[in-house]
């Protein structure tokens, strides 16, 4: 018999019925009587303040009840406390191509978008700032007053001391690295609905509620009750299906904000949907991020120092920005043993919608970056890849040297996983012109171990009941956005009580029902929100092992659950030809009656069925409840230097993977065979969703590695709908082989940790690594796109590579089809200041002024 | 616009609707029929969630008027199958099933689009090769799988078609 009943196996994930049917809700699939439907107006600008909005002639189109604007709800917010910058509609000015302007509410779809047509919104340009390198020298007009020179954040590190490492190196390299801005794109288009409802004291407008299509309903209930000047104890969110999020409903949307707004000035429930465009300017993605880095090793391979200067293009709000900068210096620790590290990061602030949270955040362009490195200084001293890998691992348990404590450390097992799978030593460097093989690692945090807000308060507790019919009822605050937490939580509760799984049931992501949990982002839940599930049905199991030890007259440390039995230790296992049925399910009013009158006339027996020591434990000692929080160690919670509290996590997961590509030399194009990737999850508790979600996230680091990019000109996003932004379709995705490693984490629930980020960031450098396998040429740009590739194989022709390094022009696409988005096909953008130094050069003229 | 009323049929029966004649066939779906299964995911056709069967053939409901596919006076008209109309006999069909059983749906999200093109495929051609399994599903997009678990998910229906339902499990 193995040692768990219920985790380790591969289960279906509980609401799959529902996403398979069709008959699971999504926000936009959710509808109230009398609900009106909002439309928002956006900026044509990306950069000007806002003259006048007059709205007479949308107001009097019929079926249109009101219009709402950034005078509505002025109060400032952003996810970070030290980034409220935001409002969910313009006040002053608007900041970026597709920037909130008013919002429609009417009576239909229709109805709101004629309207918006007719809102007079007279703007005056200002200069606008597009990239970050010219955006920081900014003198005048700054994106937000109170950041001068546009900069949103720098932060400064140095750990050991870098200039004597860099002296003992043997060998120095030193390039810039470029990865462009990529998004979330997940299926579902962002959709709130919102509803107040009167209060029977005052007659006004009081409880609201709202449904949403986000990773963390209680920071919304947060942010909504700062905007709204509401109580959070009269707001309540619940978060429906959501359909994917990555991140990019980690924080909140302004449309979360304006639907709320809108029903209470409509008087009416309200929901927006974005469309698919507006999704792309909502974006809060990966930004585009330029690594100079310098990296020096020894002879024997070991790395003496590594000096990273980080810029990111952060778009026009500051976001989670803060926390992107310092997790792209932190997590250059807990992969590899670095002794000197030196980490200047600037996040800085342009005229364009503001990145955020994205799989794997800010740790995937700069581990792209120092993989790509790595991979040329293990050339440069002619060692194996894998070796210069091997020769710099961490030996844990161990604190390094940025302060990030590593215990479970199970990257020396995926590289060996992925050597094995890929038959690397038999085939690397040997495939001949055009096919080649490369390698990357990655890592990630299992959730951060310190919280936005900064307190002491758990980060997750959860809630469990079980009445008299022995339904398991399990209330937790997780956010399942397609990863399976329900099932994760499920699964947990199940094994700690030794009952099925089809005896519980998940109550989720509802503020009014579920106690906090922070939210889904930073791979925290399995870790966090699975200890308190632990804990809280642990607390239930020794109520119920008391009530049994009780009944069977032993001592509760003899009482085992498992398989829906509740056994006494030593004595022989008898079935009940009432045990659960394939389902789990069991003739529970019948048993309970019948079995109870039994056991009067028995006396005590070796052996109860749950939901009999279920009713024993109630009766035993009353309501039959739990709880369960978790809070990270102190121990684990980093260093003290300023920033520090970005980085540290409980435990972090690793990930080493072999990609296997070939290259067209006269095309340029670049396609991926194969993958091999291993991942240390700590322990699996649902296999088959620790592979899939090890697939998605090496799958969506490939989209990042070969096809997808936002392009911008002039502010403008050229390519904002899934046709031109370039997902890999079925046809273009490779076979991807999963390995998973187990290194069984002290502090993870059952040992697991995270497994749906981590594998993302390992995939990017692997591709390129085989890039320079397959035809000896370096792509130091991200995504490595048939142009980029020419170009490479162009520069290195013509040895230019000196050239090539300094200007990242020679690499920019060319060959993109374009369409620019609803604002481009009527004709309006990208319109600026004829004073806008972007503007030098380009034909049209602008049109100032009345929209 | 003014309405008019039109008979759709819609998952083997004839359903009314009063819609605007410029009505899209997912919108009305969603909006008029509540079947809300058939999801949107982009502006321009590119996604394949709000995929349909029209009289067996995999289209996309965002880009149909639906008064196009009114029935006539006889209630002769295309049959529209949404996914709602893919589980058989009260049960869910064996697609449907393994899809939840070997990890085919994360968010579920584009799902209905998936289970629709594949029960067209799977009635075209009952046993198809890896190459036709990847071709049939690039024109609908999913943002969590990477596919390798559909792929898995279809031929495990494969087999529970031959061989019933119980194989389909893991």
């Amino acid at each position: 018999m193995s040692e768990f009943s219920v985790i380790g196996k591969p289960v279906a994930l509980i609401d799959s019925a529902g996403k398979t049917t069709g008959a699971g809700k999504y926000a936009d699939d959710l509808t109230l009587p009398g609900m009106l439907i909002a439309k928002i107006l956006h900026s044509p600008y990306p950069h000007a303040v806002i003259k006048r909005i007059d709205a007479t002639r949308a107001l009097a189109v019929d079926g249109v009840v009101t219009i709402v604007t950034g005078h509505d709800a002025p109060n400032k917010y952003g996810i970070l406390p030290v980034g409220h910058d935001e409002t969910a509609l313009a006040v002053d000015k608007v900041r970026y191509v597709g920037d909130n302007v008013a919002c429609i509410v009417a009576e239909s779809e229709s109805v709101a978008e004629r309207a918006l047509e007719l809102i007079d919104a007279e703007y005056e340009p200002l200069p606008a700032y597009f990239d970050p390198e010219e955006s920081m020298k900014a003198t005048s007009d700054f994106i937000h007053a109170e950041k001068p020179n546009n900069v949103e954040k720098d932060y400064h590190h140095v750990f050991g001391d870098p200039d004597q490492g860099f002296r003992e190196a043997a060998y120095i390299l030193e390039d810039r690295y470029l990865a462009n801005e990529v998004t979330h794109a997940a299926m579902e288009p962002h959709s709130t609905l919102a509803s107040f409802e009167f209060d029977s004291q005052t007659g006004q407008p009081g409880r609201l509620t709202v449904w949403s299509s986000t990773q963390v309903p209680y920071y919304l209930q947060h942010k909504l009750s700062i905007v709204l000047e509401m109580p959070m104890a009269q707001i309540r969110v619940i978060k429906p299906l959501v359909g994917g999020g990555f991140g990019g409903k980690s924080e909140i949307i302004p449309l979360e904000i304006i639907t709320a707004v809108a029903a209470r000035k409509a008087k009416a429930p309200v929901k927006i949907t974005y469309t698919r465009e507006e999704v792309f300017w909502a974006h809060r993605g990966r930004p585009r991020t330029i690594v100079d880095l310098k990296t020096g090793v020894r002879k024997d391979g070991r790395i003496t120092a590594v000096a990273a200067r980080v810029i990111q293009d952060g778009g026009a709000y500051c976001s989670y920005g803060v926390v992107t900068i310092l997790y792209s210096g932190a997590l250059l620790g807990a992969l590899y043993d670095i002794p000197n590290i030196r980490y200047d990061g600037y996040r800085v602030l342009t005229n364009k919608p503001a990145c955020g949270a994205m799989r794997g955040h800010g740790t995937v362009n700069v581990r792209f970056a120092f993989e790509s490195q790595l991979d040329e200084l293990a050339v440069a001293i002619h060692m194996d890849p894998a070796e210069i890998r091997r020769v710099n691992l961490l030996k844990p348990p161990c604190i390094t040297i940025n302060g990030l404590r590593v215990q479970s450390y199970g990257l020396p097992e995926c590289i060996d996983k992925v050597l094995q799978g890929s038959e690397w030593a038999s085939r690397k460097g040997k495939l001949g012109r055009g096919r080649g093989l490369g390698m990357g690692c990655s890592h990630y945090v299992s959730g951060a171990a310190n919280s936005i807000i900064r307190s002491d308060m758990p980060h997750s507790t959860v809630n469990i009941k079980i009445d008299r019919d022995g339904g398991v009822v399990v209330y937790t605050g997780a956010s399942d956005i397609g990863q399976g937490s329900d099932t994760m939580i499920a699964q947990i509760v199940a094994e700690v009580l030794g009952c099925t799984l089809a005896r519980v049931k998940v109550v989720a992501a509802d503020t009014d029902l579920t106690p906090v949990d922070i939210g889904s982002y930073s791979s925290r839940v399995t870790f966090m929100n699975g200890n308190a599930a632990k804990r809280a049905a642990e607390e239930v199991k020794q109520k119920i092992v008391t009530a049994a030890a009780r009944k069977m007259a032993c001592a509760p440390e003899k009482i085992a659950m498992r398989d829906d039995l509740v056994t006494k230790s030593g004595a022989a296992l008898v079935l009940p030809d009432t045990a659960a049925s394939v389902s789990g399910r069991v003739e529970g009013q019948i048993l309970r009656h019948s079995v109870q009158q039994k056991r009067k006339d028995e006396g005590p027996k070796d052996q109860m069925s749950f939901e009999e020591a279920v009713v024993a434990a109630i009766d035993f000692s009353a309501a039959l409840t739990g709880t369960g929080s978790y809070a990270p160690p102190a121990e684990a919670r980093g260093g003290k230097h300023k920033g520090a509290g970005v980085g540290p996590s409980p435990a972090y997961s690793y990930s080493a993977q072999v990609a296997e590509i070939s290259v067209d030399e006269e095309t340029g194009v670049v396609t991926v065979h194969k993958i091999w990737a291993a991942h240390d999850c700590g322990r699996a508790l649902n296999p088959v969703s620790v592979e899939g979600q090890v697939i998605g996230s090496v799958w969506m680091g490939l989209g990042q590695a070969l096809q997808e990019e936002m392009v911008w000109k002039d502010g403008l996003l050229m390519n904002p709908g899934l046709l031109e932004y370039k997902s890999p379709s079925a046809v273009e995705s490779p076979e991807i082989i999963t390995y998973i490693v187990e290194s069984i984490d002290p502090e993870g629930p059952f040992g697991a940790k995270e497994a749906s980020e981590g594998s993302l960031a390992a995939c990017i450098p692997a591709i390129s690594n085989a890039i320079f396998d397959a035809i000896g040429v370096r792509l130091r740009e991200a995504p490595f796109t048939p142009d980029r590739v020419l170009a490479a194989i162009k520069a290195r022709n013509e040895a230019q590579k000196a050239a090539f390094r300094g200007s990242n022009e020679a690499s920019k696409p060319t060959q993109f089809r374009e369409h620019g988005g609803s604002l481009w096909f009527k004709g309006r953008g990208p319109m600026r200041h004829p004073a806008d130094p972007a503007r030098a050069g380009a034909t049209n003229e602008p049109d100032a002024g009345d929209d | 616009m003014k309405k008019e009323l039109i008979e759709l049929r819609v998952n083997g029966r004839s359903r009314e609707v009063a819609i605007e004649p410029s009505k899209l066939l997912l919108d009305a779906l969603r909006e008029d029929l509540q079947l809300t299964g058939s999801k949107r995911g982009c502006d321009d056709s590119s996604c394949g969630a709000c995929t349909v069967l029209i009289d067996g053939t995999p289209m996309l409901s965002c880009t149909m008027i639906a008064a196009s596919l009114s029935a006539d006076d006889e209630g002769r008209g295309p049959e529209i199958t949404t996914v709602e109309g893919v589980a058989e006999h009260g049960a869910m069909a064996a697609i449907q099933k393994a899809y939840g059983d070997w990890g085919g749906a994360q968010c579920g999200y584009c799902t209905p689009g998936f289970i629709m093109t594949v029960k067209a495929l799977l009635e075209r051609n009952p046993e198809p090769s890896d190459e036709d399994i990847r071709h049939a599903l690039s024109g609908n997009l999913c943002r969590c799988t990477g596919y390798t678990q559909m792929y898995q998910a279809i031929k495990a229906a494969i087999r529970a078609e031959q061989e019933g339902i119980a194989s389909a499990g893991r």
